[in-house]
């Protein structure tokens, strides 16, 4: 019961990690090229997820002031520095995306498929 | 008002990455080289300045980059290590690309030559922002964007075999910064701080109180292992024959000599900086990178001895020499950092020497990369073979040389470390042994004259290196050997810019 409780707390986490894995492994062992870019988003939005996560409180409003009358006071707010990660983390991502899905279609161009083991293996055959 | 010595780590990355941004519309590819080479000349001017300011005092900075202050802001901080890194980098970097300019314009298409020197300035830049920044997540945007340049300069030939290397080399290096990252997360999830210096602070609360234990372990292990995965210690490596082996030299030389020594760099910061030495130790995490930089430098020999194609070869020499720095990060102690620092400007100026040396030999044997055909190349071209020799005799270690400083460093550290002094010297010993195994057949191959009719290769003109390949051989064989003659001041030098981070 105390474990469920934990899990339930930490319930982004939980999921961040389980994505992240999923795209970690579909990264690695996937051989189509096109899916291991998939899988490399999902493991960067996994950790988007967590961050995200990270910098939210219960009850509390995105850091703007609209009130002027008062001095703002944090208590407020919820912790603004982790969207600004993720929002530099996700302008990152997409650039490496884009420039991934570049690479896969000059490579299809080349070989006509997608699938990294196929390619290998048409290499072997042009080497000898 | 700051002296104007504080801005030169901060300029010196903005103005490479403004370099970049003007050199895309330089259309011609001349002009931009002539501007990637003045820049990086200037930067490794400023960073030189830099260090003999700071050097003699031993003196270090954090400089405020931006308008928050210390807890919140981005930093940047310098010390003599950092400046040194600096330094040579951007050194190596003008030569990189001086030396192989002539294949640069030979391989890339006309139209796209300007872009291959925005590439090169992208990776000086992030190279110099993950020497100098103090900030975690500063340092993850400048891996990616140092990972997509590299990526480029892979590709730049855009042959079949060039844009496959690419592709498995890209993969490999998302899989580390989503690793770093995501070490990097769990990090200010429970530090609450990106800075380095703030996230030390509370990892000793967090060690000294005994809480988290694992979660900090699993950040360890995430940092490491990302970092490895993109600087191809063994058994990460896989990717990096094909990467190097099949790019032109030009690239081949900077990512051997420069890109995965950013990662390592970054690395001894995440060590020092960020966990602590002791912290890391305690965590047996110098333990894990001994015995892997051990297995790197046996197993990176003994595949370098079974290759015929030499830019290969020379590539699994790459994974042997990686091995040798984590030797010294894993052997713990600052002396042992220290050369394992003294290991990184060793191979970032010996390396790019034989790649630059051997595409000149290559060319000189009409192209050919096979070992065979290279007999008797040292004749034809000579200034490439004596720079091969000096440099495959500063990797196996002749004295004089840089190869032989970084050795007699490693294992004069190693007397102080227990039982992994054994390990330690074991390594040296059968590494030398296993270097000079397949060194001494590549030299002894360029400089056998060969018999005319003793065998079917055409009879080959004398090949003129060109004055800019010329320059960048002299000077790259200049500086292996100065290494290797000034090894004790150098070596003080880096030792005591240690013991500032």
């Amino acid at each position: 019961m105390e474990l469920l409780t934990t899990l339930w707390i930490q319930r982004y986490m939980v999921v961040s990690v389980l994505l992240f894995c999923i795209g970690a492994f579909s990264l690695v062992f996937n051989p189509n090229l096109i899916k291991k870019l998939i899988g490399f988003d999902l493991m960067d939005n996994a950790i988007y997820l967590m961050l995200t996560s990270a910098g939210y409180i219960d009850g509390r409003i995105a850091p703007i002031v609209t009130d002027f009358s008062a001095a703002p006071s944090a208590e407020h707010f919820v912790n603004p520095i982790p969207a600004g990660l993720v929002l530099t983390g996700i302008v990152v991502s997409v650039s490496v995306t884009a420039f991934a899905l570049a690479l896969v279609v000059r490579i299809y161009q080349k070989y006509h498929t997608v699938y990294l083991d196929v390619i290998m293996a048409s290499m072997k055959k042009e080497v000898d | 008002m700051l002296p104007l010595y504080y801005h030169v780590p901060f300029f010196s990355i903005v103005l490479l990455m403004m370099t970049g941004i003007l050199t895309s519309i330089i259309h011609s590819g001349k002009g931009a080289m002539a501007f990637h080479l003045t820049m990086s000349a200037f930067v490794c001017g400023a960073n030189l300045w830099l260090l003999s300011i700071l050097a003699p005092e031993g003196e270090c900075f954090t400089y405020a980059a931006g308008i928050l202050p210390h807890p919140w802001g981005n930093e940047l901080a310098a010390g003599p290590l950092q400046a040194a890194l600096a330094a040579a980098f951007a050194a190596v970097m003008f030569l990189c690309v001086l030396g192989g300019s002539r294949e640069i314009f030979e391989d890339v298409e006309a139209e796209k030559q300007n872009l291959y020197f925005v590439m090169c300035d992208l990776i000086l830049a992030s190279l110099m922002a993950m020497v100098y920044t103090n900030d975690g997540f500063t340092a993850y945007v400048f891996i990616e964007i140092n990972t997509i340049a590299a990526c480029a300069l892979v590709m730049a030939k855009d042959t079949g075999p060039t844009l496959v290397a690419t592709i498995r080399y890209l993969m490999m290096s998302l899989l580390g910064s989503g690793m770093f990252l995501l070490g990097l997360t769990f990090t200010y999830y429970i530090t609450g701080h990106l800075l380095l210096i703030n996230i030390h602070e509370q990892m000793e609360q967090i060690i000294a109180s005994g809480t988290y234990l694992i979660p900090v372990t699993v950040i360890m292990g995430l940092m490491t292992m990302g970092m490895c995965l993109k600087s191809a210690l063994f058994p990460f490596h896989t990717w990096l024959p094909d990467a190097h082996g099949t790019a032109t030299t030009s690239s081949s030389a900077i990512l051997s000599g420069l890109v995965l020594k950013g990662y390592i760099v970054l690395l001894l910061k995440v060590i020092f900086c960020l966990f602590g030495e002791a912290n890391y130790r305690a965590f047996h995490g110098g333990d894990i990178l001994l015995a892997f930089g051990f297995a790197a430098m046996v197993v990176g020999s003994v595949r370098a001895m079974g290759e015929t194609h030499i830019k290969r070869m020379i590539a699994y020499s790459s994974v042997a020499q990686i091995g040798y720095i984590y030797l010294g990060l894993g052997l713990g102690g600052r002396a042992a950092a220290a050369a394992a620092v003294y290991q990184i400007l060793v191979h970032a100026f010996t390396k790019p020497l034989l790649f630059l040396c051997a595409g000149q030999l290559a060319a000189a044997s009409g192209h050919r990369k096979q070992m065979y055909y290279l007999r008797g190349a040292g004749h034809r071209a000579r200034l490439a073979g004596i720079g091969f020799t000096i440099g495959a005799l500063s990797m196996i270690g002749l004295p004089l040389l840089g190869g032989f400083a970084v050795k007699f460093f490693l294992a004069d550290a190693a007397l102080a470390s227990g039982w992994r002094m054994w390990l330690a010297l074991a390594a040296l010993a059968i590494s030398s042994v296993l270097n000079a195994l397949y060194y001494l057949p590549a030299v002894v191959q360029i400089w056998t004259i060969r018999e005319h009719g003793e065998d079917d290769l055409p009879k080959l003109p004398r090949f003129s290196p060109g004055f800019a390949a010329a320059i960048a051989i002299v000077a790259l064989a200049a500086c292996s050997i100065l290494l290797g003659i000034f090894c004790a001041p150098l070596g003080k030098l880096l030792s005591d810019g240690v013991a500032l981070l």
